[in-house]
């Protein structure tokens, strides 16, 4: 098995394809389970143990239909999604044996007929109706691909210049490859998907203009930058997500420090450590303010970045960057403990007196999440703990407008998977809406 | 250890695993390889016709993984000059005087044919010879192989002339292709037969390429039937084994049977021996894996009949053809039902769809708190967690259990769903004396129904 081995090029992708020996071999260790498990931990419901008899059956498009039925993002899913929480984590075969491998086994099917996936889809008779989708990424991909399929007329505003949203500009090459993502894009174009590149909601349109045009209004916005940390030296301190995009979207190899440090223990924290390893820092820190029970990143993330050298420095707070002539030589970190609960539920991490220590470093990344989008309340939005307010359908406190995604979800929780959901379940319910059926 | 010499009608061999006729045993620089790995003896492929063989001559049925569950072949006897062939036989049995070198043959069916290959074969030091009347591709054309063992009349025939010249011991090789494989055994014993072998080779087409539409495998865009071989033929081997074995003619006779058909594992020559063979001959397996299987096959089977205090095969040769019935000597009181062990089950729920849609419906879905639940899941929930904690698991209604056995059978845990005799509660009865007794109950649903009133059978 080559399930370990990595590409040559330092950010291309982990995984190597299966090759069709290794994806029959594989699909045939499958038990076709009934109800099967895995089906019931994916958050989209792909019909698991069927696309997995279709790669043994050499019925490659059937494979891709039936996942693309329930997930139109099957391709990114298959390499971002944290497989090990979801459909693997649930597989009948993992408490003995190892998990059949389904993350990329659906990665092998998507890419069989890439450049060829409206084949599977089939597109409702024309309702007459249509509907804005603001933000080009899973959620509104979703969204917008799902409203396609019911025959609906939509056009999809997106600020920036490319489709994908995260995954084109927020997940590392090691695990999705931009023209994967890019590739996605332009499926759900195909579609029959207005798109409208450079549009930003609130500022080249308004809200109101998209009620008044369109029958209805879903908006994937997603999340803002990071947050600030408010210490000495910030400026010096480069934007993890930033520092993810240019790694994608620039040709010239980058630039990096010998010795970095990375701000945060989420698993964009672990993608920015890793990228940095990768392109030849010497040593890479992540520092935590509380320990390893309460970070984010998901366990295997964790053992991922092990593995990669990295080194975690836990119960530890930047306090300030530490700079001279040349720039950038270290941190100032504050020891912390463990205290009572707080607000998010998880143990509060408080300062030890007197106690601080410097880690070396020529660069500082943070990668602390991100804010909620400031749009929600500038649109006037219903808004809770920073997050759009929607109710069961999906709809906000607006009438006939929706929102799904991050912009809707709390950190930590969000994935792309869930945001391709919500877009899937909003889709219908939108279109219960409009065509007047129950609600 | 046990000890596995073979004495098969005046032949003996260290052991019961014999090469069969085939590919494997087309060469005297083969069969000499394969008595240094440790084969007991060789059925030498068979000699005798000028023939000419096509490429593309295996055709094979592969399931999931599984690579050759069947193979299927179009060669045809050995394309060898036949004096070469007699050279190599004779100097193999000079090398290995303690191994069984049989000689397979096939020729145009008049006496003086037959007689000129038997005393070729005896020149040569062979111990045995083996008349191959099943060959079901090509050489049946030509009148040779199946055309002979089809028809008992020729197959007696045909035995008597070899018998009335040959000096060493003559096994008469079967072909499965018949509706009843009695009459060509009982043939062949009328004929004289010192032994009888089966199965030969099935008819069969094992695919049609979906590209070209071509017979597969494709001999130049054609193809035909070939002989079917192969773990997939076992159970098939294995009844007509039974039935000639447990003829009363042919084991009263005393003459020993060579099963073969799909024996790959030690314990497939074990079930053909309690079913009556005294040698087992081996093909496919080895031409899958090579010559080296023989250890696992000895070692195994000694094992075997170390731990269950065998010394001698002939000791369990046959021991199980006594338990095998027809349908109306079966007692219908015995019951079993299938019992989950709940701590092997992995949840794989695959009893349940086949016991759901193609069984008898009595495999609740049961969650830890009991309540029994139905299959399905909510759209808006997902994750590891809740799909494997309290995943429900399934759970026999032993009452309204028939004892199909599907649920075993589907069961991909090796001890997890287990047939479990449970008193019926009525006395044995058996459908022969039952429809001796009742014989209203053969053709009449009403009294059928005031039978399993009375007797509480109930079928839901």
């Amino acid at each position: 098995m080559k399930s370990d081995a990595v590409t040559s090029a330092p950010l291309g992708e982990l995984l190597t394809p299966f090759s069709d020996h290794e994806a029959t071999l594989e699909a045939n260790r499958c038990l076709y389970c009934y109800d099967a498990p895995c089906i019931h931990a994916c958050p989209t419901h792909i019909d698991i143990p069927t696309f997995i008899k279709r790669i043994a059956d050499k019925n490659l498009l059937g494979s891709a239909k039936t996942i693309l039925e329930s997930n139109l993002l099957g391709a990114t899913c298959s390499r971002v999604c944290p497989v090990q929480e979801l459909c693997e984590g649930a597989c009948v075969l993992g408490s003995d044996h190892p998990p059949i491998q389904i993350g990329r086994l659906q990665r092998y099917a998507m890419d069989a007929i890439r450049g060829r996936e409206t084949q599977t889809v089939s597109i409702g008779d024309e309702t007459g109706k249509s509907i804005a989708i603001v933000g080009a990424g899973p959620a509104g991909l979703s969204c917008a691909g799902e409203l396609r399929k019911l025959g609906h007329a939509v056009t999809l505003l997106e600020r920036r210049a490319v489709g994908g949203g995260l995954s084109t500009y927020g997940i590392i090459q090691l695990r999705e490859p931009i023209d994967i993502a890019i590739g996605e894009a332009a499926f759900i174009e195909r579609l029959g998907v207005k798109f409208e590149y450079g549009v930003e909601l609130g500022h080249d349109k308004s809200l109101a203009e998209l009620r008044r045009d369109f029958d209805a209004v879903y908006i994937g916005v997603g999340l803002g930058q990071s947050p600030d940390l408010h210490i000495p030296g910030e400026e010096w301190i480069f934007d993890g997500l930033r520092l993810i995009e240019q790694s994608k979207m620039e040709a010239a190899p980058m630039k990096l420090g010998q010795r970095v440090v990375v701000i945060g223990a989420g698993n964009t924290a672990i993608d920015c450590a890793t990228i940095a390893k990768r392109l030849g820092a010497t040593d890479v820190t992540i520092i935590y303010r509380r320990t390893i029970d309460e970070m984010t990143a998901y366990p295997h993330e964790y053992e991922f970045a092990k593995a990669e050298g990295i080194r975690f420095e836990f119960l530890a707070q930047p306090s300030a960057v530490i700079t001279d002539e040349q720039g950038v030589t270290g941190l100032t970190c504050q020891r912390m403990h463990l205290g009572p609960d707080d607000s998010s539920g998880r143990p509060s991490s408080i300062p030890v007196p007197d106690e601080t220590f410097v880690v070396e470093a020529d660069q500082i990344i943070k990668a602390i999440g991100q804010v909620r989008h400031p749009l929600a309340s500038l649109l006037g939005l219903g808004i809770e703990n920073g997050y759009i307010t929607v109710d069961e359908n999906f709809e906000t406190t607006l009438a006939g407008v929706y929102a799904g995604g991050d912009c809707i979800r709390a950190t930590g929780a969000a994935s792309t998977v869930m945001a391709v959901q919500d877009g899937k379940l909003a889709a219908r319910s939108i279109h219960q809406a409009i065509m007047g059926g129950p609600s | 250890m046990a000890d596995l010499t073979c004495r098969f009608a005046g032949i003996t061999s260290p052991n019961p695993f014999w090469l069969a006729s085939a590919p494997p045993t087309n060469s005297g620089a083969q069969v000499h390889r394969a008595f240094e790995a440790g084969w007991g003896g060789a059925v030498w492929k068979t000699i005798g016709a000028p023939v000419l063989n096509v490429s593309n001559r295996y055709g094979a049925w592969h399931h999931g993984s599984q690579r050759m569950l069947g193979i299927n072949n179009i060669e045809l006897i050995s394309d060898r000059p036949l004096a070469d062939n007699l050279r190599e036989i004779a100097e193999v049995k000079r090398a290995w005087p303690n191994r069984a070198v049989i000689v397979s043959a096939m020729v145009e069916s008049t006496p003086e044919a037959w007689h000129e290959i038997v005393r070729q074969i005896e020149d040569t030091g062979a111990d045995g010879i083996e008349l191959n009347y099943g060959c079901p591709h090509g050489m049946n054309e030509r009148g040779m192989g199946s055309a002979v063992g089809q028809v008992p009349e020729y197959c007696e025939q045909i035995t008597r002339w070899v018998k009335n010249v040959a000096k060493i011991p003559v096994i008469v090789k079967l072909t499965p292709n018949i509706t009843n494989i009695i009459g060509p055994a009982r043939a062949a014993l009328a004929g004289g037969a010192d032994a009888i072998s089966l199965i030969n080779t099935i008819n069969s087409i094992t695919a049609v390429d979906l590209e070209s539409f071509d017979i597969s495998p494709s001999i130049g865009g054609k193809g035909g039937h070939g002989g079917y071989a192969g773990p997939a033929v076992k159970p098939i081997a294995l009844n007509m084994l039974a039935s000639v074995a447990g003829d009363e003619l042919i084991s009263k006779s005393g003459i020993p049977v060579s099963g073969m058909g799909g024996i790959s594992v030690w314990q497939d020559a074990a079930e053909f021996v309690l079913l009556g063979a005294t040698s087992v001959q081996v093909c496919t397996a080895a031409m899958h894996y090579g010559f080296r299987i023989i250890d696992d096959l000895c070692d195994g089977l000694s094992n075997w009949m170390d731990a269950r205090g065998i010394a001698d095969l002939n000791d369990i040769r046959g021991k199980s053809l006594p338990r095998l019935s027809s349908f109306q000597d079966l007692d219908l009181s015995f019951r079993a039902v299938a019992r989950i062990d709940a701590d092997k089950c992995i949840q794989c729920n695959l009893c349940y769809a086949a016991c759901n849609d193609a069984a008898h419906q009595c495999i609740d879905l049961v969650n830890s708190a009991g309540k029994v639940i139905q299959p399905g899941y909510s759209e808006r929930e997902s994750g590891k967690r809740l799909a494997t904690e309290d995943r429900p698991k399934p759970v026999v209604r032993e009452d309204d259990c028939v004892g199909c056995r599907l649920c075993h059978n589907v069961c991909p845990v090796e001890g997890c769903i287990d047939m479990v005799e449970v008193p019926s509660g009525r006395q044995s009865i058996t459908w022969a004396k039952l429809s001796a007794e009742k014989p209203e109950l053969t053709n009449d649903w009403d009294a059928m129904k005031r039978y399993r009133d009375a007797m509480g059978i109930h079928i839901h």
